[in-house]
């Protein structure tokens, strides 16, 4: 039973990674029809912006102290980042928290970077058969993602979580069960809270604010809302912006949970576009769904009991289970009639 | 005029290609591509983007997952090698052969779906093989180490024929000629000639003709009452044998054969070459083959030296700013020149490199395209005189 739940809790985490990013590429293909190869650069970018504020926070101030002398005689330097000289205790902090603190500033630097996409071209491609925006969106996301490499090197760069949320919790005390059997990092419990917070707002959005129910509206019938005199156009731009934003805070919380190099993009993409596909392209629902099922099931199949079974299972049942899924359920598993149908 | 189904116009096709093909060591050597390894590697992925354009360029699948019939290919050639001899003769038949056994099992499920399922069906499969390759089928694939070649492999035909390497670790060899050099370059060429022939009837043929209605409506097929699915698989199967072969000819050329072959990004890789060169054109997957491995070459060599004597000409200060620049997109940075290339084909030319030298030749030449040209301009995919 234990071991049941921990491995519940263990894809969880992954799972939301996955949900986050699938999120943002449905809605872009629910919204724009556009299939963007280059979200999972989005979700690097994000995780990118978390480690250049955290060297913008940890530039260091550095004065030589004449009356202290290192082993080598020299004058010791004193090294202090600007803002704990700046503004003391409350710069120490920012610096210890420096991951979540990258989450206000990744907000508006990814809803920008979205916006350019959109202008400068995916709406170019809107007419265009979805083999040209795979093939346009692939060559833009390794054109991001070796930019990326240019200027922060080809090495992992990690990111660690503040000292207070570094921890284990102790989960199976929690629910009444022995204590010790179940523990969980602080981390990555956060990072599953914060991936539902994230996807509750988006979905309150869509659903609960006029600009949602005018971006519903589009989905259902681009046309129709033309015809009302709506300016559909600028609408779906917005809502490629919060699809990056998404996409960038997905990947600044999960810096701390793997340290971010240029192609961990590239990685998560093929995977969420599997998610995109079993939960139905274009289904919001769906896509959550299949990313937080997809994510437990991977790390059931990694288990050591389940691969005794089935050896190498850990390695394809993401894929496996996309291969079922599309033959038995074309349409995924929420996909809606008459969408991408074939 | 006819003869084996193919009229004038496309046997100057084929013969000037066959030409370029043969004299290439002599044609390539002014832009610094004289020289058998890179020659080798411009035969072997034409080979895959022809065979890729096959089922892309003519029924419009667009499959992400080619890679997975590359690696296959490889495997069974070392393991042919291995096992039954160092000419490379069967070594190619069974990497063919295995590729289009794969690609028939891979193809049957994933043409039940079509469009962007499609594609990520077949990518599902590649991930898949890739993933195992390096995990599980260890045993048959060496893993991340790769698969080799040893001294004790048992090559059971060459011992039959009383022929021993000795205790050096031999490389392949077609009746006595090793398969290194001019000698392998040629080995490939004639293999890409071949292949090149056998698309071109393809093109030509009732069956591809077929195909072609497949990709523009296929719902209007199925509403004549014509099953499509199994048009479709063929084109899958011969494409995955041409992406074995090419595997095949990796392996025969350097016979080693490593998982990441297999990895989405030399699928990718393929689509580009076909997209860059002209999809559903006979020689833009060829063309665009080659200019990308020339590219890929030529830019991964250049370092800051190399650009600082490029931009000698310029004050101290701009020169120095252009090697900041250019050195971003060259050397390590190659990837970054195709991405965007990649790009701009896409954006500005989606037809590729084919269709800028029809627009190119149309500014000069009023009346309608289709007359003699030689070699490259002898082609236009619509037009079939048949």
């Amino acid at each position: 039973m234990d071991a049941i739940l921990l491995q519940i809790l263990n894809g969880l985490d992954k799972g939301g990674a996955y949900a986050l990013i699938a999120l943002g590429l449905t809605i872009i293909f629910g919204t724009l029809g556009v299939v963007n190869f280059a979200h999972g650069a989005l979700f690097m970018l994000g995780a990118f912006c978390a480690v250049s504020i955290k060297a913008v926070l940890g530039l260091e101030k550095v004065t030589l102290d004449p009356t202290q002398t290192t082993a080598w005689g020299t004058p010791l330097e004193i090294r202090q980042p600007y803002v704990e000289a700046w503004f003391g205790d409350l710069g120490a902090t920012l610096l210890e928290y420096s991951v979540p603190v990258s989450i206000l500033i990744a907000i508006p630097v990814m809803l920008l970077i979205g916006i350019i996409m959109e202008r400068g071209l995916i709406r170019y491609f809107y007419k265009r058969p979805h083999a040209e925006q795979i093939l346009v969106t692939f060559g833009l996301a390794i054109v991001l993602q070796e930019i990326v490499k240019s200027i922060f090197g080809a090495n992992p760069i990690p990111q660690p979580a503040p000292d207070s949320m570094q921890g284990m919790v102790d989960f199976g005390a929690f629910l009444g069960h022995e204590a010790g059997n179940v523990v969980y990092p602080i981390w990555r419990m956060t990072y599953f809270l914060f991936s539902l917070g994230v996807i509750g707002l988006v979905f309150a959005f869509l659903q609960f604010t006029t600009f949602g129910m005018v971006v519903r509206a589009g989905m259902a019938d681009r046309e129709t809302v033309g015809l009302l005199g709506i300016d559909i156009d600028r609408r779906f731009t917005i809502v490629f912006g919060i699809a990056a934003i998404v996409a960038g805070l997905a990947g600044v919380m999960y810096t701390p949970i793997l340290s971010p190099d240029y192609h961990m993009g590239m990685d998560f993409l093929v995977l969420s576009f599997v998610v995109v596909v079993v939960g139905g392209m274009g289904s919001l629902g769906g896509a959550v769904l299949a990313g937080f099922m997809l994510g437990i099931l991977q790390s059931f199949a990694s288990m050591n009991e389940v691969k005794e079974i089935i050896p190498g299972i850990d390695q394809i049942i993401i894929y496996l289970i996309a291969v079922v899924i599309l033959l038995v359920r074309p349409r995924g598993l929420m996909g809606r009639k008459g969408v991408m149908e074939g | 005029m006819r003869f084996m189904g193919m009229n004038k116009q496309d046997w100057i096709l084929f013969i000037g290609f066959s030409v370029v093909t043969l004299l290439g060591p002599i044609i390539f050597s002014p832009i610094g591509a004289g020289y058998p390894d890179l020659l080798q590697k411009f035969a072997i992925y034409g080979i895959f983007a022809l065979g890729f354009n096959i089922l892309f360029g003519l029924t419009g699948y667009l499959s992400f997952g080619h890679a997975a019939f590359l690696g296959v290919g490889s495997y069974t050639a070392v393991w042919t090698f291995k096992l039954l001899s160092m000419n490379p003769i069967p070594a190619i038949i069974f990497a063919t052969i295995i590729g289009g056994l794969f690609s028939a099992a891979i193809g049957f499920i994933s043409l039940r779906r079509t469009g962007i399922y499609f594609s990520i069906l077949t990518l599902a499969f590649a991930q898949m093989s890739y993933n195992l390759a390096y995990s599980v089928l260890t045993p048959i694939t060496n893993g991340e180490t790769g698969l080799q070649l040893t001294q004790d492999d048992p090559r059971a035909l060459d011992v039959a024929l009383g022929r021993d390497y000795g205790a050096v670790l031999p490389s392949s060899d077609l009746f006595g000629i090793d398969m290194t050099g001019y000698p392998g370059f040629y080995f490939c060429g004639v293999m890409l000639i071949i292949c090149f022939f056998i698309s071109l009837r393809i093109f030509r043929s009732p069956f591809g003709m077929m195909l072609r209605a497949v990709k523009s409506n296929q719902n209007r097929m199925n509403y004549t009452g014509l099953n499509t699915r199994p048009y479709a698989l063929t084109a899958f199967i011969i494409s995955g044998m041409y992406a074995g072969l090419a595997g095949g000819l990796l392996a025969v050329t350097d016979p080693l054969a490593g998982a990441e072959r297999m990895q989405w990004t030399a699928s990718g890789e393929v689509v580009l070459m076909t997209i860059l060169g002209g999809a559903g054109t006979l020689l833009g997957p060829v063309i665009g083959a080659g200019v990308i491995k020339y590219f890929e070459n030529i830019f991964s060599a250049f370092n800051d030296n190399i650009l600082e004597q490029a931009f000698s000409f310029l004050p101290e200060t701009l020169q120095h700013i252009m090697v900041q620049v250019s050195s971003l997109f060259v050397g390590e940075g190659w990837h970054l020149t195709l991405g965007a290339l990649f790009m701009l084909i896409v954006i500005f030319l989606p037809g590729g490199l084919m269709e800028g030298m029809r627009r190119i030749r149309n500014l000069f030449v009023s009346k309608p395209p289709g007359g003699t040209g030689s070699g490259g301009s002898a082609d236009t995919p619509v037009q079939n005189p048949a």
